[in-house]
């Protein structure tokens, strides 16, 4: 009996290694192309199931636009190799190997969720293919990374806008965290924020409470209660969009109605669709505005995305994702060559490309300058403008 | 330190979430005790009755007490085309080969319903106002909360009569003694097991239902975290017994709770809490809480 005990958690530990891999993978997309040289292969890495499928779909969707109407360049044409990283870190650097090994991608898209970028970022170096993050805003994807880029503001940037937001339009003194310690996006983004209230309240024990939990967890009631012991003006929770919602639901089942604000991930329709009445009043940092538009790609971008998706509102990371590929396609215009290392000096040396997110020039540590993000809050189940915030 | 109000929060928190653990726990440990099975599908099971809730409810319109019993009855017929399927063909096989199969139909009802419903998370509709909220003194709770405890006692005295007072449990308990011996005496084992897998089932559907109240959230991995939890409480409990996968379930609830309260830096340690919980009690007492006694075993 007892062998046998033994022999069953054997394999249920089995199990569990291999619990993260279970989810079907993309098959490469458009598998019918012309002969190898008459194509230019940009591989794609996103979430496309797992706990992060709804955001890394919302950005493919933005690259595949941007694909559609920038089809060829040098008079080849550009083929996406779209490829699942399951929301899962590990699974990230075997996508990307996959897309420079076997696909031989002349650069990389990707991904949502600065861990997965991250992740593969000793990859993209090593191999010397240049890699361009449309929504990952954690310094670390970047930093050190000559072959890293992003078209997308930093999180130390974002900390800063929604501390700001907490201090001054909510008249917040005290805040608490509930951050994913699993993703780095949650733990920078929170770090940066704890920073900036720290700075704007000249108190030191500013942030009353830090409560934690993992990717995928479903039941948040005693971190709420925990944080809510020590009675805050405002819980700064960023993190995965699903989780989010479903800590803001675990508050209100508790009669909680302390403002509840996050990040950049949160702008997904599964955010609402989840969360549904209890997340109404949420407050998060974004990127974009598709009713101001900024450059005239924006027009262009809002009229092939109204046309393909006539329903649906457009959501900041799609748009990222579209400047992604246009950074990239531009640079492969620019340097007249599809090889990795020339497409990585002409996106280096990109100055005022014109994004449907505004102008984009990529600094010495690869990141695009942006200094204004767009604040949203949810009402009526939509995502609706309230601020824009520009920092010198 | 805590006030009583906080620390009556985390109880009631505890408790809810300890019944739900109990309630699949059971399910488990019921397949277990007759086939000597660990029914590692099972909560790829309760994902399905997950996604039947949310189509009946959400796609078909359906009204919230019809849907129950379609999902109840739909969830037992899948139970029962599993064991068909992918068990009842490994009868004579040695017990690891169905126990690898059991995994096979985890991975295949993973995948298919990811390919099938997408990744993407989907809500999970309001049913009956199960969901609102109300307070007793300080501490709030959902009306579910209260349900759910009361569902799982209700649920395992039922479980326990059947078993110990009809004639299709004492089937049942002769098929786990010996099944060869009881296809000698008559008893049409066929049967007996797979009236097992539809009571497991239909016991992961209505755990999966109270679930889905209390974490709207449904998507194809969601079953793989509350399996394995649950299969700890069985196993904590004593796996096998009834009465002893309540207890397990309640305990590990409760505990997980308390780490997160009393010690909050170690939130992140919560599922690794449940493993570390489960080997210090197969090191200290390896039949489990209640395993000790062979005649309660089902």
């Amino acid at each position: 009996m007892k062998r046998f005990i033994a022999m069953m958690l054997c394999l249920a530990m089995t199990t569990m290694s291999f619990a993260g891999c279970g989810g079907s993978s993309e098959p490469a997309e458009e598998a019918a192309a012309p002969a190898e040289s008459d194509v230019i292969k940009i591989g794609v890495f996103e979430p496309l199931t797992g706990a992060n499928a709804a955001g890394g779909e919302l950005e493919v969707e933005g690259i595949k636009i941007a694909n559609k109407l920038y089809p060829e360049v040098l008079g080849k044409k550009i083929e996406l190799v779209v490829v699942d990283n399951k929301s899962d870190k590990a699974e990230a650097t075997t996508a990307v190997a996959r897309l420079i090994e076997k696909e031989n991608v002349s650069a990389i898209i990707g991904s949502w969720g600065s861990g997965y970028s991250i992740a593969a970022g000793d990859l993209v170096k090593t191999n010397q293919v240049p890699a361009v993050g449309a929504s990952c805003t954690n310094p670390q994807v970047t930093q050190g990374n000559d072959y890293y880029f992003r078209v997308c503001f930093l999180d130390p940037f974002q900390g800063t806008v929604m501390a700001n937001y907490a201090y001054e339009k909510l008249g917040a003194r005290k805040a608490a965290i509930i951050q994913e310690v699993s993703n780095d996006y949650s733990v920078g983004l929170a770090s940066f924020f704890v920073t900036a209230f720290k700075e704007l309240t000249g108190d030191e024990n500013a942030i009353v409470a830090t409560a934690n939990y993992n990717t995928g967890d479903m039941e948040f009631s005693s971190q709420i209660t925990t944080v809510m012991a020590e009675k805050p003006d405002v819980i700064f929770a960023p993190g995965n969009f699903t989780e989010s919602a479903l800590i803001v639901k675990a508050a209100r089942q508790q009669g909680i109605d302390v403002p509840i604000i996050g990040g950049d991930t949160w702008e997904t329709n599964e955010f609402i669709e989840v969360g549904g009445a209890d997340v109404e009043g949420c407050v998060m940092s974004t990127f974009f505005d598709e009713n101001s538009p900024l450059t005239d790609e924006t027009t262009k971008f809002l009229e092939a995305y109204k046309a393909e998706y006539p329903d649906k509102n457009v959501a900041a990371v799609t748009a990222l994702g579209y400047d992604a590929y246009l950074l990239i396609y531009k640079a492969i215009e620019a340097a007249g060559s599809a090889e990795p290392q020339a497409i990585r000096d002409a996106i280096a040396q990109t100055t005022d490309m014109a994004g449907s997110t505004g102008l984009i020039s990529i600094n010495a540590e690869g990141d695009a300058d942006k200094n204004s993000a767009v604040i949203k809050i949810v009402k009526d189940g939509k995502f609706e403008y309230y601020d824009t915030v520009v920092l010198g | 330190m805590m006030d009583m109000a906080t620390f009556m929060q985390h109880i009631t928190n505890g408790v809810s979430v300890g019944s739900l653990y109990a309630l699949i726990a059971i399910g488990y440990t019921m397949v277990y005790g007759i086939l000597r099975l660990i029914n590692f599908a099972h909560g790829d099971i309760f994902m399905m009755a997950a996604y039947f809730m949310v189509f009946g409810i959400i796609t078909f319109q359906l009204p919230w007490y019809l849907t129950v019993i379609i999902t109840i009855v739909l969830t037992a017929l899948l139970g029962m085309l599993i064991e068909k399927c992918a068990y009842s063909t490994l009868r004579d096989a040695p017990k690891t080969s169905i126990l690898i199969s059991a995994i096979g139909v985890s991975y295949l009802l993973e995948n298919l319903s990811t390919y099938l419903f997408t990744g993407k998370p989907r809500a999970f509709p309001e049913i009956a106002g199960l969901a609102q909220t109300f307070q007793i003194g300080s501490v709030t709770m959902q009306r579910v909360s209260v349900v759910i405890p009361i569902v799982a006692v209700i649920l395992g005295i039922i479980l326990l009569f059947i078993i110990n007072k009809t004639k299709l449990g004492m089937a049942m308990r002769a098929v786990s003694k010996d099944y060869e011996i009881a296809r000698i005496m008559g008893i049409k084992i066929d049967r007996v097991i797979a009236s097992t897998f539809a009571i497991g089932s239909a016991l992961a559907a209505v755990g999966a239902i109270l679930w889905g109240v209390k974490y709207p959230q449904v998507q194809p991995m969601m079953g793989v975290m509350p399996g394995l939890k649950c299969f700890i409480a069985a196993v904590i409990g004593g796996i096998g017994n009834i009465k002893g996968a309540m207890l397990g379930g309640f305990v590990l609830g409760l505990g997980e709770i308390l780490l997160i309260a009393l010690l909050p830096q170690l939130t992140g340690y919560r599922d690794a809490f449940a493993f570390i919980f489960l080997i210090i009690i197969l090191l200290v007492r390896p039949t489990g809480l209640l395993g000790e006694k062979i005649t309660e075993k089902v």
